[in-house]
């Protein structure tokens, strides 16, 4: 047990080590939800009452976009040079491997997410920051819902053609739940008279702890050769 | 062979049998009128399809323990033919709601969630077709159907929960509360029917698929040759 | 790489067989690898050489038969199996290009519970001769440096059983002199040694041992009286 939350820490001190030297994939994946933002701006009359009931949902569809392209490369760069087999040979149980993705994806993911926020604040006339301490909960598990689903089908997809397209393909509809909740418990919070969803946090909490499971259950078979 | 030629013909009795009672022998709907008799074939097909993905699932779940191809054949099978009902389900809907809404589309609670059941296991024909190697499709296969099934109740909660709040034509309308007891044995009688329909159809495509997973297999060993 | 001993293990194949769809790659692939042998695995290209070292490796998954390791005692290696996985050099490095060579090293070792994980790694980096490329990544390494690296991984947690896929590839005579050398001192250390040659060179003269390999099976083995020299030379007089 205490083997496997070291052996995380050391792979997800080597998921950040690796992004932090690049940025490639953080700096990607904000540029592209600003990009998003944006387009969705252009789609509506953003007049303040409309920006509150349609904003947060476009902001975290704009999030499982980015998300979805944000993931392939997470099984994908470990078929260079074979490293996915010099992990699974080093690590005594493969779900190591999978807590330390699911932890790096989801620190990008909030990080991204975060930056956005003062963006979308502004771009839609919507406040953030009274309820913002909820509002990161809520970042936080649909982000942790978003990271396992596509963590794991991006170990799927990467042994699979045209991965590109598969990996929203079917991570997309696998989300529909985490989309609906957390763009609830989102509008209540940017509401004129804000409240907390609590049924959808503890929906997302549910998703998050179901996928993680059925990732510790099957997460070896997903890295089988 | 003579024993699925038999269910065959029986399934078909069944489904011709359904279809009179359904016509001519429960009482008019009040409301709705002659259209609401597509409620026996809308909703049978739905119960059908769901059951044979479940189906899929169990064989999923069996793949994965013990390996064995015939598992396989049965999960894409069950998988098909779950489809096919859940496309008859996502037509009659329109269907029946145009004459009696007006619209072709309701956004109901159950239409909905079932959309996105179809877009998963559509999903799941479709990562099989992007994997040549027959045993690593079907491990591959297998393991996102067993997420896409632990996804399916989530779905049909969160949509339930969050996307009936405006009032929308339900398509089951006050049928569920106090159903006349003829409609009770007609829907009875036509799930069972469907239910009988789908064994068939599943079995004769685990049929075909089992001749062509052989033919593959010969296949590549004389291509190696 | 010196001045200790490593507990004996040996390796079992019984009936392996590995499927790839019609195709089988491994065919009931049966022999038994004593503690400390230096064994040469040879065939021709696609005869199932590096399929059975992944299988070894215990990296793929045979579709049917059993891998064991006789003579593998847990407690004797410290409750931790430090000598537990067998070192496996593969034809890629499986190591981080981004990362440099010391991070690499540390960084498996850390996995590996292996103690002192610095000191080792440093250890291993002087061993190989690259000691002063430590703070370089791995991306600008040349071929030669690359096959070092690839090795260095390998013995990082002292591993009993070593299993080296074509070990001569991309080494000079210089570099293939070193290696011949290292693998004697780990054989003499106690280190099983299990590798895939195409043909003669320094390396093979290590060797007590050698299994031929066609189509996935097993046709030709020194321990049923064939020589040492027919099977690495199958076909030539």
């Amino acid at each position: 047990m205490a083997t496997l939350f070291a052996n995380s820490a050391t792979l997800l001190g080597k998921e950040l080590r690796t992004e932090f030297r690049s940025r490639e994939l953080l700096t990607t994946t904000i540029v592209f939800v600003l990009m998003v933002v944006v387009l969705f701006s252009f789609t509506f009359d953003p007049s303040t009452a409309e920006s509150r009931r349609f904003g947060p949902g476009l902001l975290w569809l704009a999030f499982l976009f980015a998300a979805s392209l944000m993931l392939q490369p997470c099984f994908l760069r470990e078929q260079n040079n074979d490293t996915l087999s010099s992990l699974r040979l080093a690590v005594s149980d493969p779900f190591a491997i999978f807590l330390a993705k699911v932890g790096a994806n989801t620190l990008f993911l909030l990080v991204t997410e975060l930056l956005m926020l003062p963006i979308f604040a502004v771009l839609y006339n919507v406040p953030v920051l009274p309820e913002l301490p909820w509002l990161i909960v809520v970042l936080f598990l649909g982000s942790l819902g978003i990271s396992v689903a596509g963590t794991a089908l991006s170990a799927i997809s990467a042994q699979a053609r045209m991965r590109e397209l598969l990996l929203p393909l079917l991570l997309l509809p696998l989300l529909t739940p985490v989309l609906v909740a957390s763009t609830e418990v989102t509008v209540g919070l940017m509401d004129r008279e804000p409240s907390v969803q609590w049924k959808g946090i503890g929906f997302l909490a549910v998703f998050d702890l179901v996928f993680l499971t059925a990732l510790w259950l099957f997460g070896e078979y997903l890295l089988e050769e | 062979m003579t024993k699925r030629l038999l269910l065959g013909i029986v399934a078909l009795l069944l489904v011709i049998a359904a279809a009179y009672a359904s016509l001519y022998l429960a009482p008019e709907e009040r409301t709705m009128g002659v259209i609401q008799r597509i409620f026996y074939f809308h909703v049978s097909s739905a119960w059908a399809g769901f059951s044979a993905f479940l189906i899929c699932f169990v064989a999923n779940l069996l793949y994965v323990w013990r390996r064995d191809q015939k598992y396989d054949w049965l999960g894409v099978s069950a998988a098909e033919v779950g489809l096919a009902f859940t496309t008859v389900v996502l037509i009659t809907g329109p269907i029946w709601a145009h004459p009696v809404w007006g619209i072709w589309w309701t956004w109901d609670a159950r239409l909905t969630s079932t959309f996105i059941l179809w877009l998963l296991y559509v999903s799941y024909l479709l990562l099989r077709t992007l994997v040549e190697e027959p045993d690593r499709r079907a491990l591959l296969s297998s393991l996102f159907g067993i997420f896409a099934f632990l996804d399916v109740p989530l779905v049909f909660g969160a949509i339930r929960w969050w996307r009936t709040q405006h009032p929308s034509p339900v398509i089951l309308g006050g049928a569920n509360s106090g159903l006349d007891p003829t409609m009770k044995m007609v829907f009875f009688f036509s799930a069972f029917a469907m239910h009988i329909l789908m064994i068939f159809l599943v079995m004769e495509r685990y049929e075909v698929e089992k001749m062509a997973g052989e033919v593959e297999v010969l296949r590549r060993e004389v291509e190696v040759v | 790489m010196n001045s200790f001993k490593l507990p004996p293990t040996g390796l079992r194949f019984e009936k392996i067989d590995k499927r790839y769809g019609g195709l089988y790659a491994l065919r009931r692939v049966t022999f038994e690898i004593a503690p400390g042998e230096c064994v040469v695995l040879a065939g021709r290209n696609g005869s199932g050489k590096t399929t059975l070292l992944r299988v070894a490796s215990q990296i793929v998954r045979p579709t049917a038969g059993k891998l064991s390791f006789p003579g593998r005692d847990t407690a004797a290696t410290g409750g931790n199996g430090l000598h537990g996985r067998p070192g496996y050099v593969a034809h890629t490095t499986m190591v981080y290009d981004e990362l440099t060579a010391e991070e690499n090293l540390v960084f498996f070792a850390k996995l590996q519970n292996v103690e002192q994980p610095v000191e080792r790694a440093g250890e291993l980096l002087r061993e190989v001769g690259l000691i002063d490329r430590r703070t370089s990544p791995v991306r600008t390494f040349s071929r030669g440096m690359r096959q070092r690296i690839a090795i260095a991984r390998a013995l990082i947690h002292r591993p009993s059983v070593l299993l080296f896929d074509e070990p001569a590839t991309g080494l000079d005579p210089t570099g293939i002199a070193w290696l011949a050398n290292s693998l004697r001192e780990l054989n003499k250390a106690g280190c099983t040694i299990v590798m895939s040659l195409h043909g003669e060179s320094e390396i093979s003269t290590l060797a007590t041992r050698a299994v031929r390999l066609d189509a996935g099976a097993v046709v030709d083995d020194t321990n049923s009286g064939a020589s040492l020299r027919s099977i690495l030379n199958f076909g030539v007089a």
